[in-house]
C-alpha cells in the first residue's frame, strides 16, 4: 500500500515542473508576437491612450521576470485576465464556453468506449468476418478527417433529411431534448473516429493476452469462452485499453477545436480559434491554457488510475 | 542479422501495402503533373457556371465562383501533399540526429536532449499547432514548420527507443574493440538498423500531417486564399453545402484517401520491417 502512496506522490511531483513549462509557455505566447501586440490586438481602436492603458494594465513595460511573476499570482488565484476586445473577463468567458467542450468530449468518450471496447474484444476472439469488418472499420475510421466527416453528416442529416440541425447550441440547463439535437452531430462525428482507435487498441490487447499460457489453463479447466474472453483476457488487457482512452480523451481536448467551430459550438475551442482570427491575444492564452490543463490533467488521471488496476506499475516503479 | 526489408517477394505479397503503394504513386504523380491533368484553370472564375453540378466538362462540377473543383483539387493537392511530406521530412531532419544521440550516447546527453523534448509533447498537438500559429501567423510555409514542431518529438523518442536498443547488440561492441569511433559506429552501424521504426511513424505522420493541415486552413489558420489547399476548399464551400455538395466532397474524400494509402503504407511496412525495441 505504501508502494502505491508512494506512486502517486512521485506522479503529482512530476506534473509540477510539466505546469511550469506550460505555464511559461502560456505566458510567452504574446511576448513572441512580432511588433507590439497591444496594437495588433486592438486594431482600429488603437488610439495612443488605449494602447497606452493596456500595456501598463498588461504591465508589459516592467522586467520580463516580474511581469510572470504577477501573471502567475494572478493566475493561481483564479484571475486569468481580461479580453480587451468585449471587455469580459476571461473567468467569465471560460465560464460559460467550457461546460459545452467538456460535454461534447465526455459524451463521445463515453459512447466511443461503450462500442469501441467490446467491438475491439469480439474482433479479437471471433471469426475471421469479425475481424476484417472491424479492421475496415478501423482504417477507415483513423482515415477519414473528422470535420470532413461532420460536414457529410450535416449534408445527410440536416441538408437532405433535415432531421437535425446544422450547427449551433442551446444550454443544457436551458432546455435539455434541444441541447441533445444540437449535439448528436458533433459527438457522432468525433464518437466514429474514437470508437476506431478504441478498438484498435482493444483487439490487439485481448489477442496479445489470448495467448498467454493462463488462457490455456483456463480452458483446459473447462471455463466457458464467453467468461474466459470478457472477464479474464478483458481484465488482463485493461491496461492498455484504459491508457488509450485516457491519451484519446486529452487528444479530443484538443481535437474538439476544429469540431466546434465546424459545428458552431461556444466551447473553448472555438473561443481560442475566434481569438486567433481577431488576433485576441488574451483570450488565446486563457484557451490554450485551459485546454492544456486540462490534458495534463486527463493524463496524469488516467496514470493512476492504470496504476490501481495493474499495481504492478505502480510497485515497479515505486521499487 | 538481416538488413531491414532484404526479402522483397513476402513485401510484394502482402496486398494492403501494395495497394498502399499503388494509390501514393498515383497521387503523386498526380501533384507532379497537376498543369498536364487538369482539365481547367483551377483560379478561372466563370460566372456562367456558378455551382453547376458533375458533367462532362466538370467532372466534380463548379464551385460558388463558377471555378471548376477538379481542377482546384489536383492543384490544392499539390500543396497538401508538399506541406505534409515536407513537415515529416523536416521533423525527421532534427527528429533522428536528435533521437540518435540520446539513444546511443546515454546518459547525461539522454536527459539535457531528451527533457525538453518531452515538454513538448505535453501538449495535444492540434492545440499546440494553433498556439504557434497564433504567434508566427498564417500560410502555408508557417503550417509546415508548425507541423514539424510538433512531429518531430515523436520521432526523436522512437529513434531513441530504437537506438538504445540495436546499442546493446553484439556487433556495436565488436565495432568498438575494433578500435572504431563513436560517431563511425552510430552513425555507421546504429542508425541504419534503428531506423525501420522511425520509417514506420514517419509514414503515419505523413498521414495525419495531411489532416492537421487540412484542419489548421478550415479553420482559416493555414494555406490562405488565393493559393487552393484541400482544407481551403472546405472552408470555401461550407456555404453552399447544400446547392454544391460536390465542392465539399470531392476534397475531402481527396484527403481521406491520401490518408487512408499513408496508414496502409506505414502498417505495411510495421509488418515487415525488424522491430528493435518497443515504441
Amino acid at each position: 500500500m505504501s508502494g502505491r502512496l508512494l506512486f502517486i506522490g512521485r506522479r503529482l511531483l512530476i506534473t509540477i515542473p510539466v505546469l511550469f513549462v506550460l505555464s511559461v509557455f502560456v505566458f510567452l505566447l504574446i511576448h513572441l508576437v512580432p511588433g507590439d501586440p497591444v496594437r495588433t490586438m486592438l486594431g482600429f481602436r488603437a488610439t495612443p491612450e488605449n494602447v497606452a492603458r493596456i500595456r501598463g494594465e498588461l504591465g508589459l513595460d516592467r522586467s520580463l521576470f516580474a511581469q510572470y511573476g504577477t501573471w502567475l499570482n494572478h493566475l493561481i488565484h483564479g484571475d486569468l485576465g481580461k479580453d480587451y476586445i468585449s471587455g469580459a473577463t476571461l473567468t467569465s468567458l471560460l465560464s460559460t464556453s467550457l461546460p459545452v467542450t467538456i460535454e461534447l468530449t465526455l459524451l463521445a468518450m463515453a459512447i466511443a468506449t461503450v462500442i469501441g471496447v467490446p467491438l475491439g474484444v469480439l474482433a479479437a476472439s471471433r471469426g475471421r468476418a469479425w475481424r476484417s469488418g472491424a479492421e475496415g472499420f478501423v482504417i477507415a475510421g483513423i482515415s477519414i478527417p473528422d470535420f470532413w466527416l461532420g460536414i457529410m453528416l450535416v449534408l445527410l442529416f440536416a441538408g437532405t433529411l433535415e432531421w437535425l440541425p446544422p450547427s449551433g447550441y442551446v444550454k443544457l440547463t436551458d432546455d435539455v431534448v434541444r441541447n441533445i439535437r444540437y449535439m448528436v452531430l458533433p459527438v457522432l462525428t468525433l464518437v466514429i473516429g474514437e470508437t476506431a482507435y478504441i478498438a484498435r487498441t482493444a483487439r490487439s490487447a485481448v489477442e496479445e493476452t489470448l495467448q498467454k499460457p493462463f488462457i490455456g489453463y483456463l480452458r483446459a479447466k473447462g471455463v466457458p469462452e464467453r467468461s474466459i474472453v470478457f472477464q479474464h483476457a478483458l481484465r488482463n488487457a485493461g491496461v492498455p485499453i484504459a491508457t488509450v482512452i485516457g491519451i484519446q480523451f486529452g487528444v479530443l481536448l484538443g481535437g474538439s477545436i476544429v469540431i466546434e467551430y465546424a459545428f458552431g459550438l461556444p466551447g473553448v475551442g472555438k473561443l481560442t480559434v475566434v481569438a486567433i482570427n481577431q488576433r485576441n491575444y488574451t483570450v488565446v492564452q486563457g484557451g490554450v491554457l485551459v485546454l492544456a490543463a486540462m490534458f495534463i490533467a486527463v493524463n496524469l488521471l488516467v496514470e493512476l488510475v492504470v496504476g490501481v488496476i495493474d499495481p504492478r506499475i505502480a510497485d515497479g516503479s515505486a521499487a | 542479422m538481416s538488413a531491414p526489408g532484404t526479402n522483397a517477394a513476402s513485401w510484394r505479397s502482402d496486398r494492403r501495402l501494395v495497394v498502399g503503394v499503388v494509390i501514393l504513386g498515383v497521387l503523386v504523380l498526380v501533384a507532379v503533373l497537376a498543369p498536364l491533368i487538369a482539365p481547367h484553370d483551377p483560379e478561372s472564375i466563370d460566372s456562367t457556371r456558378l455551382l453547376n453540378g458533375l458533367s462532362f466538362r466538370h467532372f466534380f462540377g463548379t464551385d460558388a465562383l463558377g471555378r471548376d473543383v477538379l481542377s482546384r483539387v489536383i492543384y490544392a493537392y499539390r500543396i497538401s501533399l508538399v506541406v505534409s511530406t515536407g513537415s515529416v521530412v523536416l521533423a525527421m531532419l532534427v527528429g533522428i540526429p536528435l533521437g540518435l544521440l540520446a539513444g546511443y550516447a546515454g546518459g547525461w546527453v539522454d536527459l539535457v536532449l531528451m527533457r525538453p523534448v518531452d515538454m513538448i509533447l505535453v501538449l495535444p498537438a492540434l492545440l499546440l499547432a494553433i498556439s504557434l500559429i497564433s504567434v508566427l501567423g498564417t500560410g502555408s510555409g508557417i503550417t509546415l514548420i508548425a507541423i514539424a514542431i510538433i512531429f518531430f518529438p515523436i520521432l526523436a523518442r522512437v529513434m531513441r527507443s530504437s537506438a538504445q536498443v540495436v546499442t546493446t547488440l553484439p556487433f556495436v561492441d565488436s565495432s568498438r574493440a575494433r578500435g572504431m569511433n563513436g560517431f563511425g559506429i552510430a552513425t555507421r552501424h546504429v542508425l541504419p538498423n534503428a531506423l525501420g521504426p522511425v520509417l514506420v511513424q514517419a509514414a503515419i505522420l505523413m498521414g495525419f500531417s495531411m489532416q492537421i493541415e487540412a484542419a489548421l486552413s478550415y479553420l482559416g489558420l493555414g494555406t490562405q486564399p488565393p493559393t487552393p489547399s484541400l482544407g481551403l476548399m472546405l472552408f470555401e464551400g461550407r456555404d453552399t453545402l447544400v446547392q454544391a455538395p460536390w465542392a465539399e466532397i470531392f476534397p475531402g474524400l481527396a484527403i481521406a484517401i491520401t490518408v487512408l494509402a499513408f496508414n496502409l503504407v506505414g502498417d505495411g511496412v510495421r509488418r515487415h520491417v525488424t522491430q528493435y525495441g518497443s515504441v
